[in-house]
């Protein structure tokens, strides 16, 4: 497939390889902070190419994974009314909510549609008119976009029936948390390709320069990869830390301009939950005041919601760099992709998912 | 066709029934001898069945008698939508269990038919979905020689549930297993991986985009016989169906208590199956096979199975994927395109789209 097989090269990845390989003098500890990059630096196998003293930390840039519980198991009550389709983007289907997924309420007669963009589930709304359709809208900047599309869609059509479910979050807030805290060692972030395709990357300059921190946008295929850990060594070897696009051919500092209008227009930044992580001060997209006619928190009163997350899970450590899956002593026990104890272990860009999907367990994957 | 359900009450025979199948049908009655008569028999024309019994009677092949064995087996088919690009409920229905005999090196020879109907179901599609099964049987070689009829009421039933099992007989020197795989065998794969199962998910519009993949379904005891016809000792045949070939290498591997490797680069696997895969977050190791083999056979052997099944119209596309060997025991390793490796593992459930 071109542009993709051209960044799947063995020959172009394997000299990069050797670039940094050339270049590491010292250990560093790399964040990849999108969940999507996890499982391509795992699938491909590119984890364990690289030379020792080059340690990757996995962040928190999955979706799912930091969806709060209590708002997976509002959403799981809203399923359950006879009189309301949930749509939402496939992976939300199997995360475990306090008493179940989405996946097991459908098995119990609640109308629960898997979509593939925002906009069908105003479709939905619009074929359904005796219906509420409730989307939920997670995501990052990525899907923000979108979401808020579907919203002023709505709007426009005139459709009472349709609803968000909005869990949104960015990602500079994350990174200025993961570097807050005490004990932190991540001394280089690998920025999101897809997310400053949307928002550009002039947001994480401040970040770059009172944290000190090297932080490259970076791609999803293993040349990508390779190129944006190459960028970053490059620089803490030289002891710079600035923002780098290793990402050129999708982002620009600006980014999209019309997307990012999209989402001013409809949302504004607020607190928000990480699921594991706990409250991140203005890490989250809300519907703005002009549109909370289309919030399900509003329109869907959902009372004794008693959210309880497993005691075993070490999800949250996880999602902050502080650990890895293998440490996890349920993980591929208690915890594999048929039972996830969280949603590290569901969504495909999950990091338990990846380990165990492509066998990064104790003594395998020779 | 035997369709007597006691327990289900003898319809009137109301005049607006035409065209529909109605529960009357599976009632055992008039109605249900009309669809005998004038749909199934006529169909799957053959001399056991016409014979019209409660049980069809057949000689013991030759085989038996010479120290060959039977091979039984079964399978139920759902599926929506009930035809799709390359196929249909019916086509599937009759090659799933010819496969199944077929990758244990038997000669298929019969079927058993049931269907499940969904009162209201169209008889006209009914008679679509029985003349493709017979095409396939005739393709295939097999006779369909018995079989039943049942309806539920409406929206009991997803259309038509067809369910057949199947006979053969597997020759009196074939060793074919899954647990029979060895060090030092090489796996065929007889051409392009998850045509299947794109196709369906194609044609159910769940993909954003249009596609112009067809279902790979094919009856593909020729093929089979076409690779023993080389002499090989073939120790593992499996048709990657749901679970795709992961699945189905997983369970070799742990049958056989062997590693298989595989290579990445050499996986043959359409542009637009890529695609799609690509978009949907899919492993396409994952996704279903109708009409694909999978063949482990001793490296000195294989030179020549390849080139056989290259010259079969159901091979053409045939391809060395990789290896067996010793160590790590019961696992499927990936070598990578970029020279990585990675374990391959079951699919853990419903393949789910992902997000972004």
């Amino acid at each position: 497939m071109k542009y993709l097989e051209e960044y799947r090269d063995a020959a172009l990845v394997r000299r990069v390889l050797d670039e940094i390989a050339a270049t590491v003098t010292g250990e560093w500890t790399l964040m990849e902070i999108c969940g999507g990059q996890t499982h391509s630096l795992v699938r491909s196998g590119l984890d364990r190419m690289l030379p020792p003293g080059l340690n990757l930390l996995h962040g928190p840039g999955c979706p799912v994974c930091i969806t709060p519980l209590e708002m997976i198991d509002r959403a799981l009550a809203i399923a359950a009314r006879e009189d309301v389709i949930v749509a939402s983007y496939g992976d939300m289907l199997r995360v475990p909510g306090t008493s179940g997924d989405l996946m097991g309420v459908r098995s119990t007669g609640a109308d629960v549609r898997v979509v593939y963009s925002p906009l069908d589930a105003v479709t939905l709304a619009r074929e359904n008119p005796d219906r509420e359709v409730v989307f939920f809208a997670i995501g990052f900047e990525t899907t923000a976009p979108a979401n808020a599309m579907s919203v002023l869609q709505a709007e426009r059509l005139g459709l009472e029936n349709f609803s968000v479910l909005v869990s949104q979050a960015t990602v500079p807030a994350a990174i200025r948390a993961i570097m807050s805290r005490p004990g932190g060692r991540v001394e280089a972030f690998l920025a999101a390709g897809h997310v400053c395709t949307v928002m550009g990357w002039s947001e994480y300059e401040p970040l770059a320069e009172e944290f000190s921190l090297p932080i490259v946008v970076t791609g999803f295929e293993p040349l990508d990869l390779a190129r944006g850990i190459a960028a970053a060594v490059h620089q803490l070897e030289a002891g710079r830390a600035e923002v780098e696009n290793a990402y050129g051919r999708a982002v620009s500092r600006e980014g999209n301009r019309e997307a990012r209008e999209l989402i001013d227009r409809v949302f504004e930044p607020c607190d928000r939950t990480w699921r594991g992580i706990g409250t991140i001060a203005m890490s989250g997209l809300g519907l703005r005041p002009e549109f909370t006619r289309f919030d399900a928190i509003e329109r869907f009163a959902v009372s004794e919601i008693d959210s309880a997350e497993s005691q075993i899970c070490i999800a949250g450590e996880i999602l902050q760099g502080r650990k890895k899956p293998i440490d996890c002593p349920a993980f591929g026990t208690d915890c594999t992709p048929a039972t996830p104890l969280g949603a590290t272990m569901v969504s495909s860009e999950g990091a338990c998912a990846a380990y165990y999907r492509y066998g990064r367990r104790e003594g395998a994957g020779s | 066709m035997n369709g007597t359900d006691p327990t289900l009450p003898d319809c009137p025979l109301p005049h607006s029934h035409r065209g529909r199948i109605i529960l009357g049908h599976g009632s055992g009655g008039l109605l249900t001898g009309e669809l005998i008569e004038h749909l199934f028999r006529p169909a799957f024309a053959n001399p056991l069945l016409e014979r019209g019994d409660d049980a069809a009677v057949a000689d013991l092949p030759g085989e038996l008698a010479a120290g060959g064995r039977l091979a039984i087996s079964t399978d139920a088919h759902i599926v929506q939508p009930l035809e799709f690009p390359g196929g249909d409920i019916g086509r599937l229905a009759v090659c799933g269990t010819v496969n199944d005999l077929a990758m244990v090196g038997a000669r298929p020879l019969w079927l058993t038919a049931t269907f499940v109907i969904e009162e209201g179901f169209a008889t006209a599609r009914l008679e679509r979905l029985v003349a493709s099964m017979q095409a396939a049987a005739e393709e295939a070689g097999v006779a369909i020689v018995a079989g039943d009829t049942k309806v539920t009421g409406r929206g009991l039933a997803d259309g038509v549930y067809i369910s057949t099992a199947g006979i053969g007989v597997v020759p009196p020197d074939c060793e074919t297993g899954g647990a029979l795989a060895e060090p030092g065998d090489l796996v065929l794969c007889s051409g392009t991986l998850g045509d299947h199962g794109i196709a369906v998910l194609a044609a159910r519009g769940e993909l954003a985009f249009e596609t112009a993949i067809a279902s790979d379904i094919a009856p593909l005891n020729g093929l089979v016989e076409t690779i023993y016809e080389t002499g090989a000792a073939v120790h593992t045949l499996r048709d990657p169906t749901r679970g795709g070939a992961a699945a189905a290498l997983c369970e070799i591997a742990r049958q056989s208590g062997v590693a298989i490797i595989l290579e990445e680069a050499a996986l043959p696997v359409r542009p637009a199956v890529a695609g799609a895969c690509e978009m949907l977050g899919f492993d396409p190791l994952h996704v279903a096979n109708e009409g694909k083999l999978l063949a482990l056979v001793p490296e000195a052997e294989a030179p020549a199975v390849l080139a056989a099944m290259r010259a079969h119209s159901l091979g053409h596309e045939a391809a060395l994927i990789g290896r067996v060997e010793a160590e790590p025991p019961g696992r499927v390793v990936l070598e990578t395109t970029i020279g990585g490796t990675r374990i391959v593992d079951m699919p853990a459930g419903e393949l789910l789209p992902r997000i972004c």
